[in-house]
């Protein structure tokens, strides 16, 4: 890969999506406009995320992908692929090694610490998008703080269901100024997002990086008489016995049987101490 | 017993070993070669080029080859291929009054200085199947005729000089490029040309087609339709002047619309502008259909809430490597969300019973 840049982009663009992350960073919860790239990946396989990892790997990084939890789904070892060969980068499967996760749809059990840095990939970042279609609008929504709308849907699915009925993609208000989407996390995962690491979101599509810098207050939105609850299923890892993990619902028979198993993977095996594979990827 | 599903690295390689097999085909079927794409899908070519924004015959039919003859796919891989090379400069404006037209026709005029040119097109075949050419033969010769020496210059032109349309204002600021700045809305002109000219084909037709049905109707004549190669030259720096770097095709549309007038202003016809890489006339009169529709406000219309007239809609939703990627990524895995989904559906229905029972009690 010898007529490729270290981790795939040119140095100028690098640049340019560092410049985005600097000023999401120091706007917390803010979406960035930025010149997203057409990456060797389809739009809605992470390329926003890509293009932040891309941003922020050097040599020395050692990386990790998730999506669903896992580091084995196809479209995590596809993008571990990518950067094992355009950047040579050491890569693991352990979150505590890691200095860059990405994921999609999932924050790891195991807590984040200082100097890591979560790199989530966004289909759609605007928290608004489905309320207000209009790019314009929602902007105008958010300069002027005006999330009435926002709170008038959640009212109505009280209403309707008697709970907010939005299960992934919660939205949260960061450190009291802008409403963000999460990404498709699962509500679960919502009050992880208080943390340690630094988040960055990228949505490539979209052209839009946003990010929460470390130890940000990060409020999932709800009303007094109807707290905010995040949930899981009522169950047991089936192969760990975990209590307090997000839980994959698995098949097993067409008569009805279901097992539920941790969606983290690598959580998962640090439990039952089955680690088949340490770091993993050689440089080329 | 459930063991963890395992094996995503070993699936994909060996689903990439299997893409490649089918990709050839019968292997008893001798292979397409690069250049037979090339020459002889050349409008295939051409569709991947103006899509893809990048001017390479020769890497647009390698990617319709990889591809499989999926045009979308090699648009996509010209993308990301062109994503990759530097930009060294902006070439000056390309002269399409001066461009070497194998095609020109106009829709306004009987006849124009040039004349009317039908050239290498399909317009008055009859699409009959010819079964003649499943068969391999000698290849067609076209009759010979006199090179036209005569200049053609550009019908809209000869009605600017008599100010019955629309001036478009000068500029000699370059142009945004909508390939390094995040698009934001409301977006220019220029940038909304570029959008719609490597816009995908069927897209922006429909929307052109809508506008002719009455969604945001603009009364397009096609004042000129031309097609052939025009110079690229470029001003080199340590030059000072321009030369010549190469030569592109382009097929080039303006359509003479509706006009419009003033208390100030006599009444004009106002014009619709389509440019792009190839033979691509279909492509180029949509884009021209669509761009008037886009200027409504500009040109003092009533916007009507057409599609077609809506510039966030039409422009965020053009570009099919996007369009299709978002499209196609809902069959990656979702179970994470699902499965919160699940859980919420089984609560709100459990809720939902126990209120049932103790109604029925």
């Amino acid at each position: 890969m010898d007529d490729y840049n270290f981790a795939y982009l040119d140095e100028e663009t690098k640049r340019m999506i560092r410049r985005a992350i600097l000023k999401g960073v120091a706007i917390p919860g803010y979406q960035v406009p930025f010149a997203s790239r057409e990456m060797p990946m389809p739009y809605g396989w992470g390329t926003g995320g890509v293009q932040v990892s891309a941003a922020c790997l050097t040599p020395e990084d050692c990386f990790k992908v998730i999506d669903q939890g896992a580091d084995d789904t196809t479209n995590a070892v596809s993008i571990r692929k990518f950067f094992e060969r355009t950047a040579g980068v050491a890569t693991t499967e352990r979150t505590a090694e890691a200095t860059v996760i990405q994921t999609r749809h999932r924050i790891p059990e195991t807590a984040l610490t200082e100097g890591q840095i979560l790199v989530y990939q966004v289909p759609i970042p605007e928290p608004l998008r489905f309320l207000e279609p209009r790019e314009t609008e929602t902007r105008r929504m958010h300069a002027l703080e005006d999330y009435g709308l926002m709170h008038v849907k959640l009212y109505e699915d009280i209403a309707r269901h008697g709970e907010i009925a939005t299960a992934y993609a919660y939205p949260v208000k960061v450190e009291g100024r802008y409403v963000m989407d999460p990404s498709p996390i699962p509500k679960f995962d919502n009050p992880k997002m208080e943390m340690a690491a630094i988040q960055l979101f990228g949505a490539g599509r979209e052209q839009r990086i946003y990010a929460i810098p470390p130890y940000s207050q990060v409020v999932s939105l709800d009303f007094e008489d109807h707290p905010f609850v995040p949930g899981k299923a009522p169950h047991d890892c089936a192969l760990c016995g975990a209590s307090d993990t997000y839980l994959d619902e698995i098949i097993t028979d067409d008569a009805g049987a279901r097992m539920y198993v941790c969606s983290d993977t690598d959580y998962c095996a640090g439990r039952r101490g089955d680690y088949c594979a340490g770091r993993r990827g050689e440089a080329i | 017993m459930y063991v963890a599903v395992k094996g995503g690295e070993q699936a994909i390689d060996a689903a990439h070993d299997w893409l490649a097999e089918e990709r050839r085909g019968d292997v008893a079927v001798p292979e397409l070669s690069v250049a037979q794409i090339r020459e002889q899908m050349a409008l295939a070519v051409n569709r991947v080029m103006a899509e893809g924004s990048l001017y390479d015959p020769d890497l647009a039919a390698l990617a319709i080859k990889q591809a499989r003859g999926d045009l979308i796919e090699a648009i996509f891989l010209i993308r990301a291929y062109r994503t990759t090379l530097p930009r060294f400069g902006s070439a000056q404006p390309v002269e399409t009054g001066q461009m070497a037209c194998d095609r020109r026709i106009s829709a306004t005029f009987k006849d124009a200085p040039g004349g009317q040119v039908l050239g290498p097109t399909f317009d008055y075949t009859h699409r009959l199947i010819d079964f003649a050419l499943a068969a391999e033969g000698e290849p067609p010769v076209a009759r010979e005729g006199e090179a036209n020496a005569e200049a053609m210059p550009r019908v809209t032109g000869m009605l600017g000089r008599d100010g019955l349309i629309q001036q478009e204002a000068p500029s000699d600021e370059a142009p945004p490029d909508l390939t390094r700045t995040p698009l934001e809305f409301p977006a220019t002109r220029p940038l909304r040309l570029q959008a719609l000219t490597r816009g995908d084909e069927g897209f922006v037709l429909s929307m052109a087609y809508s506008t002719q049905r009455g969604y945001g109707r603009n009364h397009p004549f096609v004042g000129e339709l031309r097609i052939g190669a025009v110079p690229v030259e470029m001003e080199i720096p340590e030059l000072g002047f321009a030369v010549e770097i190469g030569e592109v095709v382009l097929t080039e549309c303006e359509t003479v619309n509706q006009f419009i007038g003033s208390k100030t202003e006599p009444p004009q016809f106002t014009r619709g502008y389509g440019l792009v890489f190839g033979q691509t006339e279909r492509k180029a009169i949509s884009m021209a259909l669509v761009d008037r529709a886009l200027r409504c406000e500009e040109l003092g219309e009533d916007n009507l809430g057409a599609p077609a007239q809506d510039e966030e809609f039409v422009i965020a939703h053009s570009d099919n490597i996007q369009a299709t990627g978002f499209l196609e990524h809902i069959k990656l895995p979702h179970y994470v969300d699902f499965q919160a989904e699940l859980e919420l559906v089984r609560k709100l229905r459990s809720e939902a019973m126990a209120e049932h029972r103790e109604a029925a009690e």
